[in-house]
């Protein structure tokens, strides 16, 4: 009965805001991955960014094409120059029809130690004009293992939220239920290619029975690699350690500043007690003005959360590394008893 | 008397490498050109060294032909080329391409215009020009570069000849192993050195991957691969010795280098190496897994309610 009944304007006008489907998945084009990994190879030890272009469709972000930013120098006339640059390359690639819609932007990071308050910056200020924007990040050193390391993240709505409110208090946070691995969000990769290039690639690719990649999952030694990560990682402990100090001497602050404020108020309310005796004004038992009662700034736990993530990353990337090596370990093994 | 005389301008040129990217940009290209063009034209950009050009990177551009004209919008090519060498200046202009097979009259004229911009940029290399068959006319994909050379009668110039150069695909940056015996090469584990990826190739095949392989499953699949191949050999070996198969002496005495490449240690010092590695590696695991807990009781030592 009511089913049937034609919806009434106001109905109408109100669901015909649509909802964005979150988004699940990113495609990209076989084109811009080999881009984006010529662009991270050619400037190692540097790291690089570059803007995707593509397009937004439903769940699906698709990235078409990139192409990479020049390196800024530390010069107050570059940055004019970098927006040049940045609208130059836009417009003539539209002249040749590639979408002009950046979707993100690419950057090549060590040892997967990314999760820096300049991702989020950025991202923030992405998210501003964009409405679905995501990073991609390359990482070159993990590549020479025989993984083809590359993420899409984006950062989780809820996260925005607080860090648009500059709001981190431990209230708000366990208000929310956000930890540490609510920060980013990692979204699965699907590479696809045109018709065209993929005849192309099987005509012209022979069908080997062993590649390169091959080799490089096999070579046994990973102690370069491993060496580094640790290295990262014990800095990582270190800075984590440093911020955990910061926490503690804020709370043993507060404590004192609490006990102070209690023995203050004491004093006044004897000092009240006796001026009522006395048949006097009682004095206001708050003094804004007294130091004691300043509010100490909790310190903004966005460095802890990013350390975190950052000492998980390495955590994972070993156990990676340690999985394949037990492998190969194994197969020498095997190898060597015949 | 007016002699016939080709005139070389340039340093001769021997091949070419292309890089993939090249390639598949030039794809793209294709695909996305406007509806009235038959053809792309583009730029192509890498780097000389003796006598061999890199061909690193590649863009589009727009440009009108008609049955007799050919009109190039020089100002774009020249605004992509400043943009490109604000990113990477080593990338310089080495020729330029077009799709479709062989090389028309109109070509031949853009030809000069790239000539007179090398001539600008004082380089000492000729254009390259790159054509790539994306109609596959002869059921084929073929990609050729050629170089040309002024054809002259006296000083009038009468034509450009085309000359065509070998090109190579390079899919990675290192050098490839040999392709005759890498069937073989693959009892290599032991001696590999250190180079990067292009465990692309596989994903690059196909127009859609699902999933990225990970670690393990990239592991697994080296594995098979492996399996397969020791497999095929153990084959061959035996119908050899059976007599099916006449036997091949390169083969076979690359087959004994290989093997006898497998470092030769006693029992006793291969253990010891492999339990020392073994012990390294589920060290590393049990740390990892040791800072993950204390990870976990730190956030919730951070985020726990003021006891006050």
């Amino acid at each position: 009965m009511a089913n049937t009944m034609p919806r009434s304007f106001l109905q109408a006008a109100a669901t015909s805001e649509e909802v964005a489907p979150p988004l699940r998945v990113v495609q990209i084009e076989g084109l811009a991955v080999l881009k984006i990994i010529k662009h991270c190879n050619e400037f190692l030890p540097s790291l690089v960014t570059g803007q995707l272009l593509g397009l937004d469709v439903g769940s699906v972000l698709e990235v078409t094409n990139c192409f990479p930013f020049p390196i800024r120098e530390e010069d107050e006339e570059i940055e004019a120059d970098g927006a040049n640059y940045q609208l130059e390359m836009m417009r003539c690639l539209r002249e040749v029809n590639v979408d002009n819609n950046t979707v993100g932007w690419y950057q090549s990071t060590l040892m997967g130690s990314f999760q820096t308050v300049e991702l989020i910056e950025t991202f923030m200020n992405y998210q501003e004009n964009i409405r679905r924007c995501v990073c991609i990040v390359y990482d070159p050193s993990r590549s020479a293992q025989g993984v083809l390391a590359l993420k899409a993240l984006k950062l989780t709505d809820s996260f925005m939220d607080l860090y648009r409110n500059n709001n981190f208090t431990g209230e708000k946070l366990r208000e929310k239920n956000l930890s540490w691995v609510d920060i980013f969000e990692e979204i699965p990769i699907k590479v696809s290619n045109s018709a065209l290039a993929s005849a192309f690639m099987t005509e012209l690719e022979p069908e080997l029975p062993v590649k390169q990649c091959d080799y490089d999952r096999l070579k046994l030694s990973t102690a370069p690699y491993m060496e580094r990560n640790l290295e990262f990682l014990i800095d990582c402990m270190e800075d984590l350690s440093a911020e955990q100090n910061k926490f503690q001497y804020y709370y043993r602050n507060l404590s004192r500043q609490q006990a102070q404020q209690q023995t203050w108020l004491q004093k006044r309310r004897v000092e009240n007690m006796a001026r009522k005796a006395a048949g006097e004004e009682p004095l206001p038992e708050e003094d804004p003005a007294n130091p004691i009662f300043k509010p100490i700034l909790e310190p903004s736990r966005v460095d802890s959360y990013l350390i975190t993530n950052q000492i998980s990353n390495y955590c994972n990337q070993i156990n990676g590394v340690a999985t394949q090596s037990f492998n190969r370990l194994y197969l020498m093994k095997a190898l060597h008893e015949d | 008397m007016a002699v016939l005389q080709f005139f070389p301008p340039f340093s001769p040129v021997v091949s070419a490498k292309i890089h993939a990217v090249v390639l598949f940009n030039i794809c793209d290209c294709y695909v996305r050109r406007p509806d009235q063009a038959d053809r792309v034209i583009g730029t192509l950009l890498g780097s000389v060294s003796d006598g061999v050009v890199e061909i690193k990177n590649s863009y589009a551009v727009p440009h009108n032909e008609s049955a007799d004209q050919v009109a190039l919008d020089v100002d774009y090519h020249r605004n992509m080329y400043l943009s490109h060498l604000k990113v990477n200046p080593k990338e310089v202009l080495v020729g330029w391409f077009s799709t479709g097979f062989g090389v028309s009259g109109g070509s031949a004229l853009i030809h000069e215009f790239y000539v007179k911009e090398l001539k600008e940029a004082q380089s000492s290399i000729p254009p390259i020009h790159l054509t790539v068959d994306t109609r596959f006319k002869n059921g084929e994909a073929s990609i050729k570069g050629y170089v040309s050379s002024n054809l002259s009668l006296g000083d009038r110039p009468l034509a450009a000849q085309f000359q065509e150069i070998s090109l190579d695909l390079r899919m990675i940056e290192a050098e490839r192993v040999g392709c005759m015996n890498l069937d073989l090469s693959s009892l290599n584990i032991l001696h590999l050195s250190c180079f990067c990826k292009c465990n692309l190739v596989d994903i690059l095949k196909t127009t859609a991957v699902d999933k990225l392989p990970n670690d393990l499953e990239g592991m697994e699949a080296s594995m098979e691969r492996l399996y397969s191949l020791l497999d095929e050999i153990y084959k061959y070996v035996d119908d050899v010795v059976e007599g099916r198969v006449t036997p091949n002496n390169d083969i076979g005495r690359f087959l004994a280098d290989t093997l006898a490449s497998v470092p030769r240690m006693s029992t006793a010092a291969f253990d010891k190496v492999f339990n020392d590695k073994i012990q390294d590696n589920l060290a590393l695991v049990y740390l990892s897994s040791l800072v993950k807990t204390q990870l976990g009781i730190a956030e919730k030592l951070n985020t726990a309610a003021q006891i006050l």
